[in-house]
């Protein structure tokens, strides 16, 4: 009954069911400290994402360049008036470069994000839907990438893909395609599960006597009811990608300096600075990365929370915070166990 | 990851527990030996998965050697080491020798891959431990804390803590830290695992395990202990804080899941004070769920090892890792990758059948 409410209600273009239904829905749930938490995030997301569109026009420099009207930068110079933020080893803006950095971050997660879902809600789907040895196989490897540590299968990866360094196109394809390997797994797992419930409905049942392929019970009747923990799962994995591919650049297997600017490799270059007392060209990269970050795993977490009954700060109790023993847990459903699962498991 | 989580509060019908008890005796075994044999399957896919995603690039002398050999110096080379041969019969050579033990021959300092393992996973497992110690004493109780305060402005301080461990990355924790206590208090050593003195001095031991806590006790010196103490605290809190966060979000989760299950609330109308509750009634069912996603931590650490290892110049098989993608010795990387991720295939075993004995619930 309530999915086939869904299937009329997912009738409408996919956008819109995850921008408007599930952060709009859950910020007018929210109460207080949740709330707060959920807001916070947004508003970080939401410089995070301005700042990577803009930063060609809010950057003082260019994040390759070294001088200005004839006159180089110099290299490791403290904040001044010039270079607000210091001058890297390099001999770089550390500002331009930290503005610039959040560009690429943002390329790499999207490109990511769109080739995991891609990849992970498709083989999610059909190994759910179609079961047998294939489902099994693909079970057992999903299982044995989800337990590999993610970091080291993203660097053999991108070893693969661009033999270690690349230029901006190539290295930003690389980190992305490398951290897909590690996040299809989690997609699968999601959809997969999501898949073998929603097959047993009634509408699947109803639709296959009237003699719909299994194509299409996959992909009209059964893919619009197993996305919607999609939204959670993306901007977890959102942060993760921020995570690996500041990793991958810490051990040098970053975008090379002068084809795009990167935290994560602006970070390594750092550390012989931190040894010297500079500090500058550490601490603001850094601080980018914990940021965004941060932005994305407030506005995962509080849409997780309030997907969990357990966990979620009622409406009513808002006002007197009752004892924690008396909000009773209320069954929750099958799937927000799923999600529980896996932001609680993985390397959350 | 093959072990389910335990929802907090899932009510066991109390009247099927007995039973299951009784037949535990004789399941457990089943359980552990079927678990047991899915290992295998992992590993082999791992390791297989690494083999022909690293051959993908071409043979690893090339790699390594490229621009420094002339070409038929080179040749000759791949065709000693073999990587001239179809591929499938060069695989099943690797898994034949990986089997002996065999992870071949590193070819940029001509080590074998075992003896680097062997001589750099000592420390690696040394702040790997550190680095739980310092979860456990973080996240636990600091995880009870915050369900006890449940929405309250303690609770919110601690999980904003706890995101702020997760969103930091390792090495940037690192290189705070070092900045912090070693340049500007100048309390704390820079790097490295030791002082050239304790190095040397453990270099002489009669049987050095690599562990360097063992080694420092081993040489009789307690400043030698003290040394080497110093040296870990930096890297063991800048890894043991990312999965301190992670603690302590399940802490909290599962703890207020339990405080809400029916044997608390009996507690509670016997007039046991909240505090108490939390401290002595809810909070052990919650630690299971802590065990069993210990083993997905151990990925994490292990990844987060190599970071660290590098910031701190902590000489591991994580920065062994480092230095040999440097040198783009593909042999050794591979080999460091499969260790790594037979690691953590064990250790995923042996924590799920420690939740299996803790918890019948999760044998099915």
């Amino acid at each position: 009954m309530s999915a086939t409410t869904a299937a009329r209600n997912a009738a409408t273009p996919k956008r819109p069911l995850w921008t408007r239904i599930p952060v709009v829905h859950q910020l007018r749930q929210s109460v207080g400290l949740q709330r707060g938490m959920l807001v916070a995030g947004l508003v970080i997301v939401a410089v995070f994402l301005l700042t990577a569109i803009f930063a060609p026009l809010i950057a003082p420099y260019g994040f390759a360049q070294l001088s200005t009207a004839g006159k180089t930068f110099g290299a490791q110079q403290p904040p001044s008036p010039q270079h607000l933020l210091g001058t890297t080893v390099g001999g770089y803006d550390v500002l331009s470069r930290t503005l610039w950095g959040a560009q690429t971050a943002l390329f790499v997660i999207v490109l990511a994000i769109v080739f995991s879902i891609f990849i992970g809600v498709l083989l999610g789907l059909v190994s759910g839907y179609l079961g047998g040895w294939l489902d099994r196989v693909l079970v057992v490897v999903a299982d044995a990438i989800y337990a590999f540590p993610s970091l080291l299968l993203a660097i053999v990866m991108s070893i693969v893909i661009s033999g270690g360094q690349s230029n901006l196109i190539g290295g930003v394809l690389a980190a992305a395609i490398s951290i897909t390997v590690v996040f299809v797994p989690q997609y699968f797992r999601v959809i997969r599960a999501e898949t073998v419930r929603v097959k047993s409905e009634a509408f699947v049942e109803s639709a296959k006597v009237l003699g719909a392929s299994s194509f299409r019970i996959m992909f009209r009747h059964i893919l619009r009811n197993s996305t919607r923990t999609l939204p959670l799962i993306l901007t977890l994995n959102a942060s993760e990608a921020i995570l690996t591919l500041a990793g991958l650049g810490f051990l040098g297997f970053g975008i090379e300096p002068s084809s795009a600017s990167e935290w994560g490799f602006d970070l390594n270059r750092s550390i012989s600075d931190v040894t010297a007392g500079i500090w500058w060209t550490s601490v603001f990269p850094g601080v980018a990365i914990v940021l965004a970050v941060l932005g994305m795993t407030l506005v995962g977490e509080s849409l997780n929370d309030l997907a969990d009954p357990r966990l979620r700060t009622r409406r009513r109790a808002a006002g007197a915070i009752p004892p924690p023993g008396t909000s009773v847990a209320t069954a929750p459903g099958a799937s927000t166990d799923v999600i529980g699962d896996l932001e609680l498991e993985s390397r959350s | 990851m093959t072990t389910t989580m335990i929802p907090a509060a899932s009510p066991a019908s109390p009247a099927a527990r007995p039973k299951r008890a009784k037949a535990g005796g004789t399941k457990i075994w089943r359980y552990i030996v079927v678990r047991l044999l899915l290992i295998i399957p992992t590993v082999f896919i791992l390791v297989s998965m690494v083999f022909f995603l690293m051959r993908l690039t071409g043979d690893p002398i090339t790699a390594a050697l490229g621009g420094r050999l002339s070409a038929a110096q080179l040749q000759e080379r791949i065709h000693a080491a073999g990587y001239d041969r179809p591929i499938l019969i060069q695989y099943v050579e690797y898994l034949a020798k990986l089997v002996r033990g065999d992870f071949g021959t590193t070819i940029s300092d001509n080590h074998t891959v075992l003896s680097v393992l062997t001589t750099y996973g000592g420390a690696t497992l040394e702040l790997a431990f550190y680095a739980l110690i310092v979860a456990f004493i973080v996240g636990i109780p600091l995880g009870m804390l915050a369900a006890y305060f449940r929405d309250k402005w303690p609770d919110a301080i601690l999980r904003v803590f706890a995101i702020l461990s997760y969103a930091t990355p390792v090495f940037f924790a690192g290189l705070l830290l070092k900045l912090v206590f070693s340049v500007w208090l100048g309390v704390l050593p820079v790097a490295g695992r030791a002082s050239t003195s304790v190095e040397l001095d453990i270099q002489f031991l009669p049987h050095p395990t690599g562990i360097y806590l063992i080694d420092a006790f081993q040489t009789g010196n307690l400043a030698d202990v003290g040394d080497v103490l110093q040296h870990a605290i930096l890297p063991g809190i800048a890894l043991g804080l990312l999965t301190a966060g992670v603690f302590l979000r399940l802490v909290r989760t599962n703890v207020i899941g339990t405080l809400s299950a029916d044997y608390v609330d009996a507690a509670r109308s016997r007039g046991v004070s909240e505090f108490r509750l939390v401290r002595k009634h809810a909070y052990k069912p919650a630690l299971i769920p802590i065990i069993t996603v210990i083993g997905l931590q151990i990925a994490l650490l292990l990844g987060g090892a190599v970071l660290t290892e590098t910031t701190f110049e902590w000489k591991g098989l994580g920065f062994m890792l480092a230095h040999y993608l440097q040198a783009r010795d593909f042999v050794a990387v591979q080999g460091i990758v499969v260790l790594l991720a037979v690691i953590v295939a064990v250790t995923n075993f042996i924590v799920d059948i420690i939740a299996a004995i803790i918890d019948p619930r999760v044998r099915y």
